[in-house]
């Protein structure tokens, strides 16, 4: 059994992503007790599956290495890893929380050595990746995982093969009889990180996304651009592997859009001005970036990182919202519109088109298990009603991972104020 | 220029936008529209040479007191109501019947193009279906063929033949019919009271002498 040491002093913190690892290491660094719960067999959420951050474009391994620095020295912050939080009780200052956690099937005597995965012989899709690959079903989610702890896929456990890998684990690490756990914890004050997802591609049915192969999203060419991702970092379309050199763009793919999202989601226009790079970087003037947008938001200070992509010759900008995409025979996805900057008519085939897909909430306002309001998209609004739950990076709306960061400090010190009039009525 | 137009020119002076606000059907929307182009990349007459103005650079004209260059326009008129853009409209505008408030209001105040087939049409239509509160479709099918000419609706005519005969055999259409009368509502009088009452409550919602 999993034990956990928690009080109404404790806080805990739901979802271990960029924004629910900061609340918790900050709350922890004036004192407090913490207990930091993620659903992912590793912490650090959608911000370790990208390859670079845009304005200053470095890796975000290196921010999350900090962060994991902070966290390992901390002894005030207890991790709970495959863990989901099915209910909440109880009040302000006094909560009682029901956390499901799934089995890893490897215990804390791994040492990453990797000899469980050599012997593994069926696959699995590779989450991390966006499925855009197979992993072994014995596997590290990614190279900078933490914990540092291989993971056994379900679909194996019962057969032969698990007892092989059992077998090859020098350690004593893999233990095949896990289960499915529930703890009860208590906590005085909850910061709700769940963050986003991003949205259904295949809802916006004029794009064709999951039917065309060589229409993928945003998250997706992220992966294809990292060197740790499916193809080593090489701008190859998934189709046919060739290299994708004519790349298109999309904007507002979901966002603003009635439809689909309500909001702007804010990061997809940086995020698609940053990715114009990794076009460059990967095929210098061969590669070609063409962005059709309603208008491009790149807000306060990044409006420099705009000016200096559109001074590239080979980025090319079209005011458009792409009306639909086809297929040519030779599997170049063809873009159909009008470009509103003179009323042109444009039918234009590229290698391989990016869905600037938007944010939605991961767990919707409706499906906390706890009374809270959320707005029509579906995030956590600040709130009196949501008395000791606090919402923090973007559960509460679409946030770059500097305003994520910026918002869970927000939410880490109203926790703390909270579990300090708890423990000051106490005392 | 008739009397309509201009006692609406008179009453909107330049404000073309509030003039289409508030005569054209749906006319309300218009100000919503974002200029995101998909209505027009969605348009099936996209490449047809007759689709002068796609509809967001119709609402842009509005927007801008392009009168004349709105209400002359083809663009309405082309409409097939596929509905393309209004299903992928991302601010969820009506812009199909939005083209369609603004034929309208083109042709009540007398200044839809001339010679207009698709106004030919509507015209046809709707004198044929409110004279006896049914479509007389053997009178409906004689006046839309035989409008460029005999020798034209002769051609016309016997390239339809077989689907007339059809028709005819499965008791959808009366031959009789083109000699007149044809079949009617029961109560005639009551559907002109009505269609009569409903012209003038819109004149007296829009403002203006029926």
């Amino acid at each position: 059994m999993t034990s956990v040491v928690a009080t109404n002093q404790s806080i805990l913190v739901v979802g271990g992503g960029i924004a629910g690892m900061t609340a918790a290491l900050e709350a922890a660094e004036t004192g407090k007790q913490v207990v930091l719960v993620e659903k992912n067999p590793y912490l650090g959420g959608r911000t370790v599956q990208l390859y670079r951050y845009f304005p200053k474009m470095c890796h975000p391994s290196c921010g999350l290495e900090i962060n994991l620095r902070r966290l390992k020295a901390n002894p005030r912050i207890q991790v709970l890893t495959m863990a989901e939080v099915t209910g909440i009780s109880g009040a302000k200052g006094n909560y009682s929380v029901n956390v499901k956690l799934a089995p890893r099937f490897v215990n804390e005597n791994c040492t990453a050595c990797g000899e469980c995965n050599r012997v593994a012989t069926t696959e699995v899709a590779d989450a991390f990746n966006y499925n855009l690959g197979k992993v072994k079903a014995a596997y590290l989610p990614s190279d900078m995982a933490y914990p540092q702890r291989y993971v056994i896929d379900p679909s194996v456990i019962g057969s032969a093969e698990a007892d092989t890998i059992k077998a090859a684990c020098k350690y004593g690490a893999i233990d095949l009889d896990m289960k499915e756990e529930t703890v009860t914890l208590n906590a005085g004050a909850i910061v709700w990180a769940t963050g986003w997802q991003p949205y259904d591609a295949e809802k916006i049915t004029p794009y064709r996304y999951g039917e065309f192969k060589n229409v993928i999203t945003n998250v997706e060419f992220e992966r294809l651009a990292d060197p740790h991702g499916p193809t080593g970092g090489k701008i190859l379309r998934p189709s046919d592997g060739k290299e994708a050199k004519n790349i298109a763009f999309i904007q507002c793919a979901g966002s603003r859009d009635e439809n689909h999202l309500r909001h702007c989601s804010r990061f997809c226009c940086m995020a698609s001005l940053k990715q114009t790079k990794y076009v460059q970087e990967a095929w210098g003037d061969e590669g070609k970036s063409t962005i059709y947008y309603i208008d491009i938001r790149a807000i306060d200070r990044f409006e420099d990182f705009y000016q200096e992509v559109k001074a590239n010759p080979n980025v090319c900008f079209v005011k458009s919202k792409v009306a639909r995409i086809s297929e040519d025979k030779n599997g170049d996805p063809r873009l159909w519109g009008v470009n509103t900057e003179g009323y042109i008519r444009y039918a234009e085939p590229h290698d391989l088109v990016v869905l600037a897909v938007g944010m939605e909430p991961s767990v919707k306002g409706v499906d906390i298990p706890a009374e809270v309001m959320s707005d029509s998209s579906g995030f956590l609004m600040a709130d009196p009603v949501n008395a000791g739950i606090f919402g923090a990076g973007c559960a509460t709306n679409a946030l770059d991972v500097n305003r994520a960061v910026q918002s869970a400090t927000a939410a880490a010190l109203r926790a703390v104020q909270v579990v300090n009039k708890v423990a000051r009525a106490e005392a | 220029m008739s009397d309509m137009n201009q006692q609406m020119t008179a009453k909107y002076k330049n404000n073309f936008l509030k003039e289409i606000e508030e005569q054209a059907e749906m006319g309300d929307w218009v100000k919503m529209c974002m200029q995101c182009g998909v209505c027009s990349g969605s348009c099936p007459t996209n490449f047809h040479p007759g689709w002068d103005h796609p509809p967001q650079e119709i609402f842009m004209l509005i927007r801008a007191g392009k009168r004349d260059e709105v209400l002359n326009s083809q663009s309405m008129w082309m409409c097939t109501s596929c509905y393309n853009c209004y299903v992928r409209c991302p601010r969820k505008i009506p812009i199909t019947h939005i083209m369609h408030g603004i034929a309208e209001y083109a042709y009540r105040i007398g200044r839809a193009p001339k010679n207009q087939p698709t106004l030919h049409l509507s015209q046809t239509f709707w004198n044929n279906c409110t004279k006896n509160g049914r479509v007389n479709e053997v009178q409906l099918t004689q006046t839309l063929y035989f409008k460029d000419g005999i020798a034209d609706g002769i051609k016309k005519a016997m390239a339809m033949q077989a689907a007339a005969l059809g028709l005819v055999k499965a008791g959808r259409l009366n031959p009789m019919e083109a000699l007149g009368g044809g079949h009617k509502c029961k109560d005639i009088k009551g559907i002109h009271a009505m269609l009569a009452k409903a012209k003038e409550l819109e004149a007296k919602r829009k403002g203006r002498t029926a």
